[in-house]
C-alpha cells in the first residue's frame, strides 16, 4: 500500500498544473480549487506515509520500474521511504499546504480586478492579481518537483526535481516580469544556482560511471561500494578519493541551491517574487532541497570516516563554508531595512548551521534543524507578507507613497494586526532560539552541543556568535515592525489580513512551538526524563550505522541560552525608541555599516570578475574576433584568392595566350588573304605570266638543281 | 508485401507530390499549400508504420530493397534501415509537414517553393535510407540545390553583408557560403568514395563494411600495384570523410556558414536546416566513418573530442554574444551538435574495446541528441519566425515585455527554450546526460569543459526569453496582435508533445536504437 501511495504523492500537483494551464486558466476559482485540492491530496498521502513510518512500519520501503534502457542494463527509477524521507515529507507537506491556502488571500481573491493593474506588475490597490491562475499553476509545479525530489529512490530523479524547482523559482521570482528588478533577479537566481547544478551533474556523471548506478540503496546503504569509493583515487590524482571528490561536487550543488557563501547573492534578490514564493523557496522547498541533498549523501561525505576521528578534508570544507556562512549572513541581516531581506539573510545563515552540522558529522542535528527551520521560516515569511499587505492597505488608504517593505516606516503594528503580531513573535523567538518553549532552541542547541562535544571549538564560537547576531536582528525586526508607535500614516492605517492568511500563520506557529519537543537531548535536566529523544532515534535510523548521542554538557546549553537572551535584549533596547526618520543606531559603526548595507559589495565584485569579462569573451572575442574576423576572414581570403586566381588566369593566360594565339591564326590568315589580294587582279594576261614564271621555275629546278 | 516497397515509397513520395504540385495552376495558392501539406503527410504516415514494424532485436538492416541501378560501376539501388536511421527518417518526415504548415506566410512563387521543399525532403531521406555509397553521395548533393534556392530566393530581404569592402545582400552571401563550403567539403567525399569503390570493387555499404577494414593488401589499380601503403590510403580517405561530415554538422571551425544560412533562410528553411540537414553529417560519422575506419577513428578520436568541446563552448559563447534572436538560436545549434560529436568521439575511441559499454551510453546519447535537437531547434526557429512575422524585427533589444500581449506564445517559447537548455523533465537533458555519462570515463577533461559550457547555454537561453517576453511592455507593439495563431500552435504542438514524452519516459525511443548502437560499437 505504502508503495503505491509513495508513487502517488507528487502527482496531484502535477495534474493540477496541467489542468490549470490547459483548461482552467481563465477561471480563478477553478485554478485555486484545483491547486489546493491537489495539494490537500498530496498532503493526506504524505501524512499517511509519515504515520505508517513512525508507527513502526517496515523501513525502508522501495519500488522501482525500468526508465531508460542503455546497453544490456537499464536505468530504473522508483520511490524510497526511509526515516529521512518521512520527516521531510512531513514538513514539506504541511508548509506547502499552508502556503497554498495563504496565497488565496495574499493575491486578494474575492476582490474585483482593478482596471489599472496590468499583468506583469503587482496589483496596486488591493485588486485581485491579474495572473492569479498562473500563480497557482506555477506553485503546483513547484510542489510537484519538491515532492518528487523527496520520494525518489535515486539521485537522477532527485536532480530532475531539483532543476524543475530551480525553473519554477525562476518563473516565480520573475512572476511580476514587467519590473526590471524582477527581470534581473530571476536570471540571477537561475544562473547562480545553475553554477552549483552543473557541478552536481558532474558529480552524478562521475558517480554513475564509477558504480553503474545512482540508486540510494546500491550506493549509500552499500558498505562495499562506499568502501571502494573511499579507497579509489579520484581523477584529480591520488591525493583525494573518488568519494571525496564526488561529495565535494555534490556539495557545490548544495552551495548554489542553499545559497551558501560564495553563491549566496541570488537569495536576497529572490525577494522580488510574491511573498508566498519567498516562503516556498526559503522554507518548504528550494533551499531545503539543498540541505536534503547533503543529508542524503551523508554516507558518501563521511565514507571512510568514523565518529570521533579528525575530519577529512571534504568535511572540513563543508563545515567551514557552513559556519562561515552562518556568521557572514547574520552580519548582513542586521543592517537590512527591508523586512523580507532580513529574513532572506537569516535563511542563508540558518542553512549555514545545517551545513556546518553536516560537516561535523552531526547528521541528526542537521536534519532536526532543517525541520524546525522549515516551520518557523515559513511562518516568518508568511507573517512578513501579512505585514506588507497590511501596510500596503494603509498606504493606499492614507494616500502615502512609501515602500511597504521598509521597516523604518512601520512600528506599532501589534495593535493593528494582533494575530500577525503574535504569530510573528513566536516565529521570531523560535528563530532566535528562545529557551525551552521554542523549537529553534532545541535544534540550534543540538548543533552547538555537537560542535562543543566533538571539540570543534572554532566552529562552536563562530556559530555562537552567529546565534547572538540572530537574536539581535530578530528582535530589531520585531521591535521596528510591531512595537513602539507607528512611524508613518501607512502603518497607522494598516489592517489585519483575512483568515486565509492568518489561519496558516496560526497553524505554523503551533508547529514552531511544539515540534522541538520531539528532540530533547538525552540527559537534559528534568524534561528528558519523561520525553524521549524521538528525533534522534527515528531520523538516526536512516543511516547504516546509527550515530551515538553525545553526553549531555551544560556549557553549550548555557552559551546558547545566553546568546539568545542577550541578543534579544540588546535588540529591544537599541530599537524600542526608534523615531521616524532617525538614523539607524547601527550607523554608528561607520564604514562597517556602509559595507553591510552594500552586502560587502559581492554583487559588484562578481559583476567585475565574472559577468563582464565573460560577456566580453562572448561578444567581442568569440563572435566578432574569432568567428567574424579570423574564420570568416580566412574564408573570405580564400574566396578572394580564388577570385584573384581566376582573374589572373583570365587576364594573364586566357586573354593573352589562349585567346590571342587563336586570334593570331585567324588574323594571320586574314592578313595574308588581304595582302595576297593584290595578285588577284582578274586579268588573264597576268595569270598567264604567273603561270609561265612558275612553270619556268619548276623546270629550272628539275634540270639544274637535281 | 508493403514491406518490400515501404522504403521506396517513403523516399519517392515527396518528390512525386512535388512534381504534381507543379501541375496546379500558379494562382491557386491555397490548393498548392494544402496539396503539398497533405502530400507530405503520406511519408510521415509510412514512417510511423515503419517505426512500428521495425524490430529492434533483429540484427542488420530491415525492409531492404536491392535492384540493379548502374552495374557498370558496381553501384546498385539498395535501401535499408537500422535503429539509427529509423529515428532520423521519422524526424525528417515529421519536420517536413510542420515546416510546410508554417510556410503559409510565403506569398511569392508558392508553387516552386513547395516543389523545392519536397525535393529537399527526398534528398534528406535518401541519405538516411540508402546503403550504396554512390547513391549516398547523390542524395547528399541533391539536398543542397533546393536549400540554396530557398535561402537565395525566399530568404530575408533585409540585411547586407560587407565582404572585401563591398556590400552584398545577406541572403546571397549566406546561400553562396552554404553551397560553396558544403561542396568544398563533399569534394573529398566524392574522391574517397571513388577510391573505395575502385579498391573494393563495389559501392555497397554493407559489403564494403565487411571487407574494408580487413583490407591490408597493397593497393592495386586495375591489377597494377601503385606502391602506396593501404594505411595511407585509408587515412586519406578517413580525413576526406571526416571533413565532409564536419562541415555539415558543423564542427568548429567549419561552422561559420551556419549562423549566416540559418539567419537568412525563411523560417521553414531554418527549421529543416537545423532540424534535419545538420544530422546528415553526424549520421555520416556513425554510418560510414566508424564502421569503415575503426583504427583511424581510434587514433584521431581525440581531435574530434577536442573540436566538439570547442564547438560546445564557443558555440555557447557566440550565441550569448548575439543581439539578433534568430542568430542566437542558430549558434545554439553549434553548441548542441557539439554534444552529438562528443558522444561520437567517445565511441570512436572506445568502440570494440573493453570500455565499449561507455561507448554505448555515448552513442545512445548522441543519436537521441540528434533527434532532440531536431525537435527543439525546429521549434525555436518556428517561434522566432512567429515573432518576426508580427514585429518585423529580430533584434532582441527591440521587443520587450511581449509576455502580456502573447501569453500562449510566451508559454510555448519558455517551454521550448527550456527543452533547448536541457531542463530535466524535457528531452534535451536525457540525451546530454547520456553523452556526458558515456564520455566521462573516456574524455574526462573534455567532458568537464563541455559541462561548464552548459552554464553559458543557460545564459543565452535566458537572454532570448528575457529580451522578448520580460520587462516593461514596448508600447510600440501595444496594438499589434502578437499572439501565436491556431495554425502555428498546431504546427508546434507535436514537437512539444515529443519533447515532453522523451523527457519523462525516454525508453520508448531509446529502445528503437539501443541494440543497433550496441552492435555498432561492439558491446
Amino acid at each position: 500500500m505504502i508503495e503505491i501511495i509513495s508513487w502517488l504523492i507528487p502527482l496531484p500537483p502535477l495534474l493540477a498544473f496541467g489542468l490549470i494551464v490547459l483548461f482552467a486558466n481563465r477561471s480563478n476559482r477553478a485554478s485555486h480549487t484545483l491547486a489546493i485540492g491537489a495539494m490537500l491530496i498530496s498532503w493526506a498521502l504524505a501524512m499517511s506515509v509519515f504515520i505508517s513510518a513512525v508507527s513502526g512500519g517496515e523501513l525502508p520501503v522501495s519500488t522501482e520500474v525500468e526508465w531508460l534502457p542503455t546497453g544490456d542494463t537499464a536505468f530504473n527509477i522508483g520511490t524510497w521511504i526511509d526515516p529521512l524521507t518521512a520527516v521531510t515529507l512531513f514538513f514539506v507537506a504541511w508548509t506547502m499546504l499552508a502556503i497554498f491556502v495563504y496565497s488565496v488571500g495574499y493575491h486578494n481573491y474575492g476582490n474585483a480586478r482593478d482596471p489599472e493593474d496590468r499583468p506583469g506588475f503587482p496589483p496596486q490597490a488591493g485588486g485581485i492579481e491579474p495572473m492569479y491562475a498562473r500563480f497557482f499553476a506555477f506553485i503546483s509545479l513547484f510542489a510537484f518537483a519538491m515532492l518528487a525530489l523527496v520520494v525518489t529512490d535515486n539521485l537522477l530523479v532527485l536532480f530532475v526535481g531539483w532543476e524543475i524547482m530551480g525553473f519554477c523559482s525562476y518563473l516565480l521570482i520573475g512572476f511580476w516580469y514587467g519590473k526590471d528588478s524582477a527581470k534581473a533577479a530571476m536570471v540571477k537566481a537561475f544562473m547562480t544556482t545553475r553554477v552549483g547544478d552543473v557541478f552536481l551533474l558532474l558529480g552524478l556523471a562521475y558517480l554513475y560511471s564509477l558504480t553503474g548506478t545512482l540508486t540510494y540503496s546500491e550506493i549509500l546503504l552499500n558498505a562495499e561500494t562506499l568502501e571502494r569509493l573511499a579507497t579509489t583515487p579520484s581523477v584529480l590524482g591520488p591525493g583525494t578519493s573518488a568519494a571525496a571528490l564526488i561529495a565535494l561536487l555534490f556539495f557545490i550543488g548544495t552551495v548554489g541551491k542553499a545559497a551558501q557563501w560564495p553563491l549566496h547573492t541570488w537569495l536576497p534578490d529572490a525577494m522580488e517574487g510574491p511573498t508566498p514564493v519567498s516562503a516556498m523557496i526559503h522554507a518548504a522547498a528550494m533551499v531545503s532541497a539543498g540541505i536534503y541533498l547533503i543529508l542524503r549523501i551523508f554516507p558518501l561525505i563521511t565514507a571512510g570516516w568514523r565518529h570521533g576521528e579528525p575530519l577529512p578534508d571534504v568535511m572540513v570544507i563543508i563545515a567551514f563554508i557552513g559556519a562561515f556562512t552562518a556568521l557572514f549572513a547574520a552580519s548582513l541581516a542586521i543592517g537590512q531595512n527591508d523586512i523580507k531581506r532580513v529574513l532572506a539573510y537569516s535563511t542563508i545563515s540558518q542553512l549555514g548551521y545545517m551545513v556546518a552540522a553536516v560537516g561535523m558529522g552531526a547528521f541528526v542535528a542537521a536534519a532536526f534543524h532543517l525541520i524546525t527551520h522549515a516551520f518557523f521560516k515559513a511562518l516568518l515569511f508568511l507573517g512578513s507578507g501579512s505585514v506588507i499587505h497590511g501596510v500596503e492597505h494603509g498606504a493606499h488608504e492614507s494616500g502615502e507613497h512609501i515602500d511597504p517593505n521598509d521597516m523604518t516606516h512601520m512600528g506599532g503594528l501589534r495593535k493593528k494586526m494582533p494575530l500577525t503580531f503574535w504569530t510573528f513573535l513566536i516565529g521570531g523567538l523560535t528563530l532566535a532560539g528562545f529557551p525551552i518553549v521554542t523549537a529553534g532552541f532545541w535544534s540550534k542547541d543540538e548543533i552547538l552541543a555537537e560542535a562543543y562535544g566533538t571539540n570543534h571549538l572554532a566552529i562552536f564560537i563562530v556559530l555562537a556568535l552567529a546565534a547572538l547576531l540572530t537574536a539581535f536582528y530578530t528582535m530589531r525586526q520585531i521591535t521596528l515592525t510591531f512595537l513602539g508607535e507607528p512611524r508613518s500614516k501607512a502603518a497607522e492605517h494598516a489592517i489585519e489580513s483575512k483568515w486565509t492568511m492568518t489561519a496558516p500563520l496560526a497553524m505554523l506557529a503551533l508547529f514552531s512551538l511544539t515540534i522541538g519537543w520531539a528532540g530533547i537531548p538525552k540527559g537534559f535536566p528534568v524534561l528528558s526524563s519523561f520525553i524521549p529523544n524521538w528525533v534522534h532515534e527515528f531520523v538516526g535510523a536512516t543511516l547504516l550505522e546509527p550515530v551515538e548521542s553525545l553526553e549531555f554538557n551544560v556549557i553549550p546549553l548555557l552559551v546558547s541560552v545566553g546568546v539568545a537572551l542577550g541578543g534579544l535584549l540588546i535588540g529591544y533596547l537599541m530599537y524600542r525608541r526608534q523615531e521616524a526618520g532617525a538614523p539607524d543606531p547601527l550607523a554608528r559603526l561607520g564604514r562597517v555599516y556602509v559595507w553591510i548595507q552594500n552586502k560587502y559589495y559581492f554583487d559588484e565584485l562578481y559583476d567585475f570578475l565574472f559577468v563582464r569579462p565573460l560577456f566580453w569573451i562572448a561578444e567581442t572575442f568569440v563572435y566578432r574576433g574569432l568567428d567574424r574576423r579570423v574564420i570568416d576572414g580566412t574564408l573570405h581570403g580564400v574566396a578572394g584568392l580564388a577570385g584573384r586566381l581566376g582573374g589572373f588566369l583570365r587576364n594573364k593566360i586566357d586573354l593573352p595566350i589562349v585567346n590571342r594565339s587563336g586570334d593570331f591564326v585567324g588574323e594571320g590568315i586574314k592578313t595574308a588573304g588581304y595582302q595576297g589580294r593584290v595578285i588577284q587582279t582578274g586579268r588573264v594576261q597576268a595569270y598567264l605570266i604567273v603561270g609561265i614564271i612558275f612553270a619556268g621555275a619548276m623546270l629550272s629546278y628539275i634540270f639544274f638543281l637535281s | 508485401m508493403i514491406e518490400d516497397y515501404l522504403l521506396s515509397l517513403i523516399l519517392f513520395t515527396p518528390i512525386l507530390v512535388g512534381l504534381l504540385t507543379l501541375l496546379i495552376p500558379r494562382e491557386r495558392v491555397a490548393a498548392i499549400r494544402w496539396f503539398a501539406f497533405l502530400g507530405s503527410l503520406i511519408p510521415l504516415a509510412l514512417s510511423i508504420y515503419m517505426w512500428l514494424a521495425y524490430d529492434p532485436g533483429q540484427p542488420g538492416f530491415q525492409f531492404q530493397v536491392q535492384r540493379d541501378w548502374y552495374p557498370a560501376i558496381g553501384a546498385s539501388y539498395r535501401l535499408g534501415v537500422d535503429g539509427i536511421s529509423v529515428v532520423l527518417v521519422l524526424l525528417a518526415t515529421l519536420l517536413t509537414p510542420i515546416s510546410i504548415l508554417i510556410s503559409w506566410n510565403i506569398k511569392d512563387r508558392v508553387r516552386t517553393y513547395m516543389a523545392l521543399f519536397l525535393l529537399l525532403e527526398t534528398g534528406m531521406l535518401g541519405v538516411f535510407l540508402t546503403l550504396d555509397l554512390v547513391l549516398f553521395f547523390l542524395f547528399w548533393e541533391i539536398g543542397l540545390v533546393p536549400m540554396y534556392f530557398l535561402i537565395n530566393q525566399w530568404g530575408s530581404e533585409k540585411g547586407t553583408r560587407e565582404v572585401g569592402g563591398r556590400e552584398i545582400p545577406a541572403r546571397n552571401y549566406a546561400s553562396l557560403k552554404f553551397l560553396i563550403l558544403t561542396m568544398a567539403g563533399s569534394l573529398g567525399l566524392l574522391l574517397a568514395i571513388s577510391l573505395i569503390g575502385v579498391v573494393a570493387g563495389t559501392f555497397d555499404i554493407v559489403e564494403i563494411t565487411r571487407i574494408w577494414s580487413a583490407l591490408d593488401q597493397p593497393l592495386a589499380l586495375l591489377g597494377v600495384p601503385i606502391g602506396v601503403p593501404i594505411e595511407v590510403v585509408k587515412a586519406v580517405a578517413f580525413w576526406a570523410f571526416v571533413i565532409a561530415f564536419a562541415v555539415k554538422v558543423p564542427i568548429w571551425p567549419f561552422h561559420t556558414w551556419l549562423p549566416d544560412a540559418h539567419t537568412e533562410a525563411p523560417t521553414a528553411g531554418s527549421m529543416i536546416l537545423a532540424g534535419v540537414l545538420l544530422k546528415l553529417g553526424a549520421y555520416g560519422f556513425l554510418r560510414l566513418v566508424l564502421p569503415l575506419y575503426p583504427a583511424e577513428a581510434r587514433d584521431f578520436a581525440w581531435v574530434l573530442a577536442l573540436l566538439a568541446t570547442i564547438s560546445i563552448v564557443m558555440g555557447a559563447f557566440a550565441a550569448w554574444g548575439q543581439q539578433d534572436f534568430k542568430r542566437l538560436v542558430a549558434y545554439s545549434s553549434v553548441n548542441h551538435m557539439g554534444f552529438v560529436v562528443l558522444g561520437i568521439a567517445a565511441a570512436f575511441f572506445a568502440a570494440g574495446t573493453l570500455s565499449a559499454d561507455d561507448a554505448v551510453f555515448a552513442v545512445n546519447g548522441a543519436v537521441l541528441q540528434m533527434f532532440n535537437h531536431g525537435l527543439s531547434a525546429a521549434g525555436m526557429f518556428l517561434l522566432v519566425g512567429v515573432i518576426y512575422d508580427r514585429t518585423h524585427t529580430r533584434d532582441l533589444a527591440a521587443y520587450g515585455g511581449l509576455f502580456s500581449l502573447a501569453p500562449i506564445f510566451g508559454g510555448i517559447l519558455i517551454f521550448t527554450s527550456m527543452a533547448s537548455l536541457g531542463l530535466p523533465g524535457l528531452n534535451g537533458f536525457v540525451s546530454e546526460f547520456l553523452v556526458v555519462r558515456g564520455a566521462w570515463p573516456i574524455y574526462t577533461f573534455y567532458t568537464v569543459l563541455s559541462m561548464l559550457g552548459l552554464l553559458v547555454t543557460g545564459i543565452y537561453v535566458l537572454k532570448g526569453i528575457r529580451g522578448t517576453l520580460h520587462g516593461p511592455l514596448n508600447e510600440k507593439y501595444a496594438d499589434t496582435p502578437i499572439e501565436i495563431n491556431r495554425r502555428e500552435i498546431i504546427a508546434i504542438a507535436p514537437l512539444m508533445v515529443l519533447m515532453l514524452s522523451i523527457g519523462v519516459w525516454p525508453s520508448w525511443i531509446v529502445k528503437v536504437f539501443n541494440e543497433t548502437v550496441m552492435r555498432l560499437v561492439g558491446a
